[in-house]
């Protein structure tokens, strides 16, 4: 007994935290034929371990819930930059860009043409529904003249809104891709027709022959406001009309495998390459317990400074570091953060979720980081920002420390976070060597010398009070 | 008895087996199939949904159905391998 049901795809998809067998695509919509039609012919041709998808914004957003293969989400539009990313770095990927013509013809246009024109070893497949399916039916640059949606309540005019933009039309005018098609997911005969481009386009795909184009006409009975079979019609009918099927270009016999790309160089070496002169390389040191820290405040409170000299020292002591910095747009007053890594070998992420170490300054940020920190983790607060409805926890140790208020006593308030930083030395959390930290105190200060005596003199109060009232 | 067993279709013959939970209703299936064995079943599923059904005979196991169906596990068709020359 032989079987044809779906294959590629994942046993059950967990959605909104619970399993399925259902989609979340409407009835009648094209996509889970194409999605059954790429899946099929990728587990056909033994490429399901090698092929990355990038998801677009769109209906086909939830593609990596149902696509048993590498998934990745990209930004509105933006598949193909990603695709393009994937394809260079992993040289033996089937790099797959599915995209929507609101996503594709639309908000990534240029996108899709400049990776078109660069030939990039990938295949796009823009599903072309006329419309902008997930947000409520909206005119897309693919809606058809006359077409009424909900942006072109009158129907498309050309002399207004211009006329539907042919993609695969447009890519022929380039030289680099191999293989442009148009097909149709509107009845048995064109869904056999798409079955066999799509093998014919991941075919490429997996001999690294160069870019590929399929775009998909595909029936979006909501957006359209017609049942399944009607939608399907217009697809055959109406769509076609502007937008014909067949293969436009198959160089795939001339086309020769693209020699992968070259890496400029390994990533270990990019950082050697561009490492500040002035540091000593990192030595490894088993005995060192990497710190992963945070740093929270304001805008205009020194929060970044305050990391880059802990990393500063950090790296003067050898340590390995990084400094991944978060803040609003605003120049002052909006939040600023930076999560810090120190560690005694090669650092896996930037990114800190539980600090051990929490230094805050202001009270939505110690609101926002407290509850994150590690049991047995050490938070250092402003006095200020703390009071009897202060948000606490038995299980951290809190420094609270008046820095604003020492600082301003001593000629700024705004060098509160050297305060901080005294108390950090004192407190020899982040066990790196007291001249490596006063060095980097200083050094923070490069662009601005005429600060330094009055850091120094800040620094030199912050740590007087941290020996008397600190154990 | 007889009834189930149709729905089902027998193992020996060619038949389509389809999910009632997981079907959306959409009929492309329906209006696709060639030999007019598919139907909308006359109770709804837990979605108030009529999903297709199977009439319970004359499936070639074309897989056309499959094809046009938009939802991954609603449809799988099943049918016997061929005999092979030697056989």
């Amino acid at each position: 007994m032989s079987t044809k049901r779906t294959v590629g795809m994942f046993e059950s998809f967990d959605r909104s935290g619970r399993a399925t067998r259902s989609s979340h695509y409407c009835a009648g919509c094209g996509h889970g034929i194409l999605h059954k039609l790429i899946t099929e012919a990728l587990v056909e041709l033994g490429l399901q371990d090698r092929t990355v998808v990038v998801s677009p914004i769109g209906c086909a957003v939830f593609g990596y819930y149902y696509w048993d293969v590498g998934n990745i989400g990209a930004a509105h539009g933006r598949a193909p930059a990603v695709a393009t990313a994937v394809s260079r770095t992993i040289p033996q990927a089937v790099v797959v860009a599915y995209q929507g013509d609101g996503d594709l013809a639309a908000i990534g246009f240029n996108c899709a043409v400049q990776a078109a024109n660069r030939g990039e070893r990938m295949v796009t497949f823009m599903v072309n529904n006329c419309t902008y399916g997930m947000t409520g039916g909206q005119m897309s640059p693919t809606s058809l003249l006359g077409q009424r949606t909900l942006t072109s309540p009158q129907g498309r005019e050309a002399a207004t809104e211009g006329h539907p933009l042919r993609v695969a039309e447009l890519f022929n005018q380039l030289q680099a891709p191999v293989y442009i098609a148009r097909c149709s997911v509107a009845d048995t005969k064109r869904i056999f027709q798409t079955k066999q481009i799509v093998r014919k386009a991941l075919e490429l795909q997996r001999d690294g022959k160069g870019y590929a184009y399929v775009e998909v006409l595909s029936p979006c009975p909501t957006a359209m406001g017609l049942d399944a079979l009607a939608s399907a019609r217009f697809t055959a009918e109406q769509m076609e009309q502007v937008f014909p099927l067949g293969v436009i270009r198959d160089h795939s016999t001339q086309a020769v495998p693209l020699p992968p790309p070259a890496p400029a160089c390994s990533v270990p070496d990019f950082f050697a390459r561009y490492r500040d002169r002035d540091f000593p390389a990192p030595v490894e040191d088993a005995t060192y317990t990497e710190r992963r820290m945070i740093v929270a405040g304001s805008g205009g409170q020194g929060i970044l400074v305050l990391g880059l000299c802990l990393i500063e020292a950090g790296a003067l002591a050898q340590r390995f570091v990084t400094w991944y910095p978060t803040y609003g747009p605003e120049q002052r007053g909006g939040f600023a953060s930076c999560a810090l890594v120190i560690g005694g070998r090669t650092i896996g992420s930037p990114h800190v979720e539980h600090p051990d170490i929490l230094v805050c300054l202001t009270r939505p940020m110690l609101e926002r980081f407290l509850p994150l920190v590690k049991p047995g983790g050490v938070v250092f607060c402003d006095t200020m920002i703390l009071g009897p409805d202060a948000p606490s926890r038995p299980d951290v140790r809190i420094v609270a420390v008046p820095a604003t208020e020492l600082a301003a006593a001593n000629g700024s308030s705004r060098a509160a976070n050297t305060v901080m930083l005294t108390a950090l030395l004192h407190t020899r959390v982040t066990g790196l060597p007291e001249e490596a930290i006063l060095h980097a105190r200083d050094a923070t200060l490069r662009k601005k010398p005429s600060l330094i005596a009055l850091n120094r003199h800040v620094f030199d109060a912050g740590l007087a009070w941290c020996r008397q009232n600190l154990p | 008895m007889v009834e189930k067993q149709l729905n089902e279709g027998s193992n020996a013959l060619p038949h389509t087996a389809i999910d009632a939970e997981v079907c959306k209703g959409c009929r492309r299936c329906i209006a696709a199939c060639p030999q007019q064995v598919l139907r909308l079943r006359p109770t709804m599923n837990h979605c108030g949904i009529q999903p297709a059904e199977y009439i319970g005979r004359d499936c070639t196991g074309c897989g056309i159905c499959f094809y046009n169906c938009p939802e991954p596990y609603a449809i799988r068709v099943e049918s016997p391998d061929r005999p092979t020359r030697n056989s």
